[in-house]
């Protein structure tokens, strides 16, 4: 199964514990992880289910190229980290 | 007479309270964090902290202890959006906008015959209405479906928003809105259904014509008086505005110095021809007049206004006072406003004088006093 990983910043506000979430991709994981951490779903995705407009996801250390519907193939291997985009100085 | 505001800020939610001998910060809670706007619920004495965590989104946190510790409640969510959904109406910024919240605009608790209701208005558009104090939360579909929502239009911000809510006290059912830009709206029903209103609301900035569109004006605040809820005052983008016939019509009230341009108006609780502003310089610049942070009142109902700044200051001040900034207490006589810059200030007596809270706070989004029921 694959891990999911959140920034820090984001434990602040959030309990948010590193986790192996099973899915095929980002979607599937994401939705798994939510399902037993269900506020941690709206720190994440916007209304829509699309992921906010300033986060990012990396799998496996690559920026995913689908942040609207999280289509990205994970692998059971695979290490999630959801992050912020950087932004300022 | 209250003795107790809110101040949310840039950085944190203060409380400050009242003693035998001055104002002082009481309690700050959310220190760091930008506490966009709070609610007291005058019913119950909750308190609700609407906070904008930039990256993270928009969170709602209600307290029930009178802020000794919060806890995180249901922000409004935006519905699905359907996959076919074409608006009825071009919108005016030439794109619709995202079916997502952005901000928290507007906190209000419903009647007294109806505990745990509270209304909130978002951008971009959206009210949302909670029946059990914010445990959870619906999108008002009758107002958000309506063709004329569509072609609501971002004032400052880039999406539309809903900043005003007044409940009527007669009637819990009757709630008036005050939408940048998009008028003012009214419904008699609970929400159920909505009519646009604003006869008399004039909008300089849109082509020769269409100034007095109503559903193109923008109100930056719209207050009732509790006493009179007849009795309105609009601070608009390019004017203030009176009504005293439940928004059907509106005057403009002009040629009054400094300036007519502000964000925020304050009416007296039972005099509806007492209300107060904070002017600026009109909207390309948005300081105050030569240096000088003053306020502006009438007691005529808009025919003549005094000039109030003892204890302000009069020298290169250039603090703004946004719309949700400035607060008039139960009794009329105690007024409380706020600034980008951090200043703070009280008057006990209706505005003549001020007195300095701080002035090295984070920049203040909010002030409202706590009120009785």
């Amino acid at each position: 199964m694959a891990t999911v990983r959140f920034t820090r910043n984001l434990q602040r506000h959030v309990a948010c514990p590193s986790a192996e979430a099973p899915g095929a991709t980002v979607r599937e994981s994401l939705d798994h992880y939510f399902s037993i951490h269900p506020r941690v779903r709206g720190y994440v995705l916007d209304d829509q289910g699309a992921l906010r407009h300033h986060m990012a996801i990396f799998v496996d250390g690559r920026q995913i190229r689908d942040p609207q519907r999280l289509t990205d193939p994970v692998t059971p291997a695979a290490e999630i980290d959801i992050i912020q985009s950087l932004s300022g100085g | 007479m209250s003795s107790r505001f809110h101040v949310a800020t840039r950085k944190g939610l203060f409380t400050v309270a009242r003693d035998s001998a001055a104002w002082s910060i009481e309690r700050a809670s959310f220190l760091g964090d930008n506490c966009t706007l709070s609610l007291h619920d005058p019913r119950d004495g909750a308190l609700y902290a609407a906070l904008n965590h930039g990256h993270f989104g928009v969170k709602l946190h209600r307290s029930r202890d009178a802020g000794a510790t919060w806890e995180e409640i249901a922000a409004p969510v935006y519905p699905e959006k359907p996959a076919d959904y074409t608006p009825t109406h071009t919108p005016a910024e030439g794109k619709p906008v995202d079916w997502a919240l952005k901000l928290i605009w507007s906190l209000a608790a419903g009647g007294p015959d109806e505990p745990g209701v509270l209304w909130c208005g978002t951008l971009p558009g959206g009210l949302f209405r909670s029946d059990n104090h914010g445990d959870s939360w619906q999108l008002n579909r009758p107002l958000w479906d309506d063709p004329l929502r569509e072609q609501w239009f971002g004032g400052g911000a880039d999406q539309p928003g809903i900043h005003s809510i007044c409940v009527d006290p007669r009637d819990s059912r009757r709630v008036l809105l005050g939408v940048s830009c998009g008028g003012v709206w009214i419904t008699e029903d609970a929400g159920a259904s909505w009519r646009l209103s604003g006869h008399g609301l004039r909008a300089e900035y849109m082509p020769p014509g269409q100034e007095f569109e109503p559903n193109f004006q923008d109100p930056h605040l719209v207050v009732q008086c509790r006493s009179r809820p007849d009795a309105l005052w609009i601070q608009h983008h390019n004017g203030i505005f009176r009504s005293t016939d439940g928004s059907a019509s509106w005057s403009e009230i002009t040629g009054v110095a400094p300036s007519t341009f502000g964000f925020a108006v304050a009416v007296h609780p039972h005099d509806p021809e007492t209300a107060w502003f904070v002017p600026a310089i009109k909207d390309e610049k948005r300081i105050p007049a030569a240096g000088r942070v003053v306020v502006n009142r009438t007691r005529d109902g808009g025919r003549s206004f005094e000039t109030l700044s003892a204890g302000l200051p009069q020298e290169h001040a250039y603090d703004l006072v946004y719309r949700h900034a400035l607060d008039v207490d139960s009794t009329g006589e105690r007024l409380v406003f706020g600034s980008t810059t951090g200043s703070l200030w009280v008057s006990e007596d209706g505005g003549d004088h001020w007195t300095t809270v701080s002035n090295h706070l984070p920049p203040i989004h909010a002030v409202q006093f706590e009120k009785p029921a």
